[in-house]
């Protein structure tokens, strides 16, 4: 559905898109994840035909941006980063607008805008001015206005950006259930929400596509060694670190425990396992059979920062092995 | 066609939803009110001197009226340009909706058209005040109707052109302050070139006063259509909307 071939954009100063390459199917969801300046939102653009690449080929449901962008905007519903919103207008008003621009009419319009209000829960702002809204509700216009002409890809420049927790939710649900009809890229800088949104994952980091994979594929490479917070207390008397650490390195699979700190009398040991070892059962008995309290055992998150370390490390060290 | 008028009505509605709109018009209303108010009176005053002297034929209301005041409204609309045009584009830009537009399926050249034609149509409205104070001296006297709409059709040209050079100042820049000053600069500019004929008369100087708007507008408020006129004011116009075209593009390829 998409298809993106060596696409460059380089702005006066320095390159923002370096040679990427990647292909998306129909009906997929693709998260887009990257740090900030990554050039995820100048790839979205060029997509959109906002602005045509320094040099490489893009193409949408089988249109060339560059040779055929009618086409292609005729296919994409697009929400940029900042929602492109008119503050004098009334919701309902707007999306009428931006309905008819997309090229709807009469009652398709009518009903477009009803169903897309619903959808994204601004019917009930409908005839409130735009300039009056919360952050919160501008994002949901922007969104209902991406989607009111159905459009059969979908780029969305972090959709939940600016949005209460509860409403990050059903966003993400909305978007999951516009998958299958629509092809859809979103991009975000949150490990968790492409994990929980999207299928495929392609991660960027300065103009360079770094890793693109399954979403699974990827977050068991990533988890594959995995680093676990343990939390332990004494049931009497005081804690001696030294015997713990010594005991929780005992466990089948673990290949390091970093002792952290005590605090009210409760230490925090670090426990990273080797590839592909489920140990948390087995650090949980070690504990509890040698008569301390567990108080946590966690999987420590990785920060978006360590994944890119992670791969790139990974990625050479293939690479480094292979020769 | 149908997006342009999807593009013209909406800026007409943030046109009639700002106060703007309404602070031109009444400003435009009281100072062409005062001209009018000015001619009317020295043209009552004089006809009647002039007919208590017995001497000459009656004065003509078109001559000394209806002329002066199109020549001052020709002159004020200079200065209600850049108050129209500057947000044209300069505000998209700005706050992003600029990329809602450019990735809808209407061609630059529609948005540019519906952008122009609602700043021309918010002129028209803004016109409509001194021209109805015109449409009062029916009620008293006879002056002639062909010369006072060809001076009204004068002024419609003028503004087009003008507004489809504030069109692309307010397209090179995301900054409406900066679009107003800039196209209030060029205004004033256009006007001014035609004092150089003045004590000059080199064919440099015919150059420079024939780019001057409001000169061109003088044969109007006497009720004369002059192609050459009419060919200026359209070129202008032309010229004008090509190089925001123009601006639109090259400001894709920078950005
Ligand atoms: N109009 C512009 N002119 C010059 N450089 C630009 C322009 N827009 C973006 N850049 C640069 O291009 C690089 C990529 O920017 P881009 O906006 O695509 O990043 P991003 O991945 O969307 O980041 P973020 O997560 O912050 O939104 C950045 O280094 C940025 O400074
Ligand atoms: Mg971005």
């Amino acid at each position: 559905m998409i298809k993106v071939e060596g696409l460059s954009k380089r702005y006066a100063r320095h390159v923002a898109v370096d040679n990427i390459s990647f292909e998306i199917e129909k009906g997929k969801i693709v998260g887009f994840l990257g740090p900030n300046g990554a050039g995820k939102t100048t790839t979205m653009r060029i997509l959109t035909c906002f602005m045509p690449p320094s040099s490489g080929m893009a193409e949408v449901a089988g249109f060339n941006v560059m040779d055929s962008p009618m086409e292609v905007k005729k296919r994409i519903g697009y929400l940029p980063e900042t929602p492109p919103l008119y503050p004098e207008m009334e919701v309902g008003e707007y999306l009428q607008f931006v309905g008819k621009l997309k090229g709807l009419s009469g009652n398709d319009l009518a009903k477009r805008v009803a169903d897309v209000s619903d959808r994204c829960n601004v019917a009930e702002v409908s005839k409130k001015l735009i300039a009056k809204l919360s952050k919160g509700y501008k994002q949901r216009v922007g969104l209902a206005q991406a989607i009111i002409h159905n459009p059969e890809v979908l780029i969305l420049d972090e959709p939940t950006s600016g949005l209460d927790p509860k409403q990050i939710l059903e966003t993400r649900d909305l978007i999951k259930s516009l998958a299958g009809d629509h092809t859809i890229i979103l991009s975000t800088h949150i490990l968790p929400e492409v994990e929980q949104t999207c299928e495929s994952v392609i991660i960027i980091s300065q103009g360079h596509v770094v890793a693109r994979d399954s979403v699974e594929n990827l977050t068991s490479r990533l988890r594959g060694s995995e680093t676990v917070a343990v939390e332990v207390e004494p049931r009497s008397g005081e804690l001696d670190t030294a015997v713990v650490q010594a005991k929780l390195e005992q466990v089948a699979g673990v290949s390091r425990v970093v002792y952290r700190d005590t605090k009210a009398g409760r230490s925090h040991f670090e426990v990273e396992s080797l590839q592909c070892r489920p140990v948390r059962a087995e650090l949980a008995r070690a504990v509890v059979e040698s008569g301390w309290n567990l108080n946590e055992l966690r999987g420590v998150n990785l920060s978006l920062e360590d994944i890119f370390l992670q791969l790139t490390n990974t990625d050479q060290a293939a690479s480094g092995g292979a020769k | 066609m149908r997006n342009i008028l999807t593009i013209c009505s909406k800026e007409m509605n943030s046109y009639f939803r700002s106060p703007i709109a309404y602070g031109l018009m009444a400003f435009f209303g009281l100072v062409t009110g005062w001209f009018f108010y000015i001619a009317t009176a020295y043209f009552v005053q004089n006809s009647m001197k002039a007919s208590m002297m017995g001497g000459g034929g009656p004065m003509n209301v078109n001559e000394y009226v209806v002329r002066p005041v199109l020549m001052n409204i020709s002159v004020i609309g200079l200065f209600i340009i850049p108050m129209i045009t500057m947000r044209l584009f300069a505000e998209e830009k700005r706050s992003g909706t600029i990329e809602l537009l450019v990735t809808s399926p209407i061609t630059d050249l529609e948005i540019i058209l519906g952008k122009w034609l609602s700043a021309l149509m918010m002129y028209c409205a803004i016109l409509a005040v001194p021209v109805l104070n015109l449409m009062v001296l029916f009620a008293f006297g006879k002056p002639d109707w062909k010369p006072m709409f060809v001076g009204i059709f004068g002024l419609i040209l003028q503004g087009g052109a003008l507004l489809a050079l504030g069109s692309f100042i307010s397209n090179t820049t995301k900054n409406q302050i900066v679009a107003g000053v800039g196209t209030f600069a060029v205004c004033l500019m256009l006007w001014v070139l035609d004092w150089v004929s003045s004590f000059e008369s080199s064919a440099w100087a015919k150059v420079i006063s024939y780019m001057s708007v409001v000169a061109h507008y003088e044969p109007f408020s006497k009720g004369i259509i002059d192609t050459k006129d009419v060919i200026f004011y359209l070129s202008m116009i032309f010229f004008g909307l090509f190089l925001t075209a123009r601006s639109m593009e090259s400001l894709r390829w920078r950005s």
